[in-house]
């Protein structure tokens, strides 16, 4: 049976998928990224209960199941607490590797952001480094309105 | 709760790349092993579970497209949109109703037949996080660095966890990456996202599982080699990789002791015999063995380097190989059921632990860096403390 296969043609079907989307991003997030874009300042949302301070801002907290009521807008600097280094290449990636992602805790926010880092010698990346965030140009109400992360004192 | 066992199981072998076969065919030949397995015919089957991905599979409502293939025209279908151990669990469920004396469950993917990183990128949330091009593996990457880097555990200590796997995978005929490799093969093999390395990560693989549960009037009918649901349980954490620690599994923790309370279970490194836990990376099988109380918080990459997981260990994890030796997606955490059942009939061939095995252990995991996890306890005899 195993020979057969071997030298037995299969047909491949090619797929033809492409699907558009278009998400509301809801009432706070909208407000986030709208303030990402035109004032370049970063707010997140405090839970009256737990008290976190969270970022990106949700309408309710993941972890008391409650409103969140409070805009607290959040530094636009902070301190890596993880990162990895991309060394392969994907279309969806925001730039060419090798390049670094990482988990930044803003002052001021109680949850991480996920971004990535630029400007900035991969080698000496490390936890606990100050990065302070650097506003695309062109910004169209989008995460990426934030372009990247770099370190504080460059 | 009362009792269920598995009374059949069947998977067929996980490949790169299974051009014999389209997916449904590839799922009609694990439901056929599973019924040989279980000594029953397709009318034996009282209901479905189809476990399934549109966006794995390329088609919406995919779950109905594997049901004739399951045995689901005239019978109730339903799908898990998930791992197979969650579907396992919602067929387990049906039974417990009391609407249904079985349960048929499959899960199944082919890896080979669409681009995994535009897949796994499209788990995350399209407001906030997908933008930024994070797929599974560069997710995971942050993971194992916030792991590591918080417990001192070493990336030697994880690359023999890839040996270990890699090398029971050789003992598994269903495996797809069976391999001899040394700590070094590994440290040297291509750095993908750091501290993440080709040999630390799970291979893309085409493959299909089903499991047969039944209720304890059936099962006794069914076969005289039933493997008991001792204790099951499943936690989910929050969504966002940045609202968790991620060098803690506090979801995991949390499946574990509800598992081992049903199963009365005290001290799992003692009384779990053996262990199939979901180690899509090297570095998860470290952190899930804590998270199921192995061992204490970062000491995973110690008990992997003490040899207490090996085959021939105190507490063997992944003889089967785990997913580093085969990982096809959704269906994975229904092979570490499988795989955690013939341990218990004593049927795993070259794979079997030496140690006589009273209670086992499967996990599954969904989301994206274990933000979910299934626990089941299975054992000859269903008692529980």
């Amino acid at each position: 049976m195993s020979d057969f296969w071997s030298e037995a043609e299969t047909i491949v079907i090619e797929g033809r998928i492409k699907v558009p989307y278009s998400w509301q991003a809801g009432e706070t997030a909208s407000h986030y990224l709208t303030q990402l874009r035109d004032e370049q300042k970063i707010w997140g949302k405090r839970c009256p209960k737990c008290k976190k301070v969270l970022l990106p801002p949700r309408k309710s907290c993941p972890f008391c199941f409650v409103d969140t009521d409070e805009w607290v807008e959040i530094s636009g600097e902070g301190v890596v607490e993880a990162f990895t280094i991309v060394r392969r290449d994907t279309p969806i990636q925001p730039m060419k590797a090798p390049f670094a992602y990482a988990l930044i805790r803003l002052d001021g926010a109680d949850t991480d952001l996920t971004h990535v880092l630029s400007e900035v010698n991969l080698n000496d990346i490390k936890e606990g480094m100050r990065v302070k965030a650097v506003f695309a140009e062109n910004r169209q109400g989008s995460p990426l309105d934030i372009a990247y992360f770099k370190p504080s004192d460059s | 709760m009362d009792r269920v066992a598995i009374v059949g199981v069947g998977q067929t072998k996980h490949e790169a790349r299974k051009k014999e076969s389209s997916f449904s065919e590839m799922v009609y030949g694990a439901v056929k092993m599973a019924l040989e397995d279980a000594g029953i015919g397709i009318d034996g089957i009282d209901n479905v579970i189809t476990t399934s991905n549109d966006f794995w599979d390329g088609r919406t409502i995919s779950s109905m497209a594997t049901g004739d293939v399951s045995g689901g025209p005239g019978r109730n279908v339903s799908c898990v949109e998930g791992d197979g151990t969650f579907g396992a669990f919602y067929g387990l469920c049906r039974i417990l109703s009391g609407s249904y004396g079985t349960t048929l469950v499959t899960a199944y993917t082919k890896g080979s037949e669409s681009v995994s990183h535009l897949i796994t990128n499209a788990a995350f949330d399209p407001i906030h996080m997908r933008s930024l091009g994070l797929d599974m593996i560069t997710a995971c990457a942050l993971q194992a660095r916030r792991y590591m880097t918080r417990y001192g555990v070493t990336e030697e200590e994880l690359a023999l966890i890839s040996v270990k796997n890699h090398g029971n995978a050789l003992a598994n005929p269903n495996a797809h990456l069976g391999m001899k490799v040394t700590v070094e093969d590994v440290m040297n093999s291509k750095k993908i996202a750091d501290p993440l390395k080709l040999y630390d990560i799970s291979p893309i693989s085409d493959g299909a599982c089903c499991v047969i549960l039944a209720n304890e009037e059936r099962a006794k009918e069914i076969t005289n080699r039933p493997v008991w649901v001792k204790g099951v349980s499943f936690c989910a954490d929050a969504y966002l990789l940045g609202d968790r620690d991620l060098s803690e599994c506090r979801a995991l923790e949390k499946a574990a002791r509800t598992a081992y309370k049903m199963a009365g279970i005290e001290d799992p490194k003692k009384e779990i015999d053996v262990a199939e836990v979901y180690d899509a990376f090297t570095y998860q099988e470290s952190l899930w063995t804590e998270g199921l109380g192995f061992c204490g918080q970062g000491e995973g990459g110690k008990l992997a380097a003490s040899g207490a997981t090996a085959k021939d260990g105190e507490l063997p994890v992944n003889p089967s190989g785990g997913l580093l030796g085969a990982h096809p997606a959704i269906a994975a955490g229904l092979i570490r059921i499988v795989e955690a059942a013939r341990q218990v009939r004593g049927e795993a061939g070259d794979m079997q632990v030496e140690k006589d095995v009273q209670s086992a252990l499967a996990h599954g995991v969904n989301g994206v860096c274990g933000q979910s996890h299934c626990v089941w306890v299975l054992g000859r005899d269903g008692k529980r403390g």
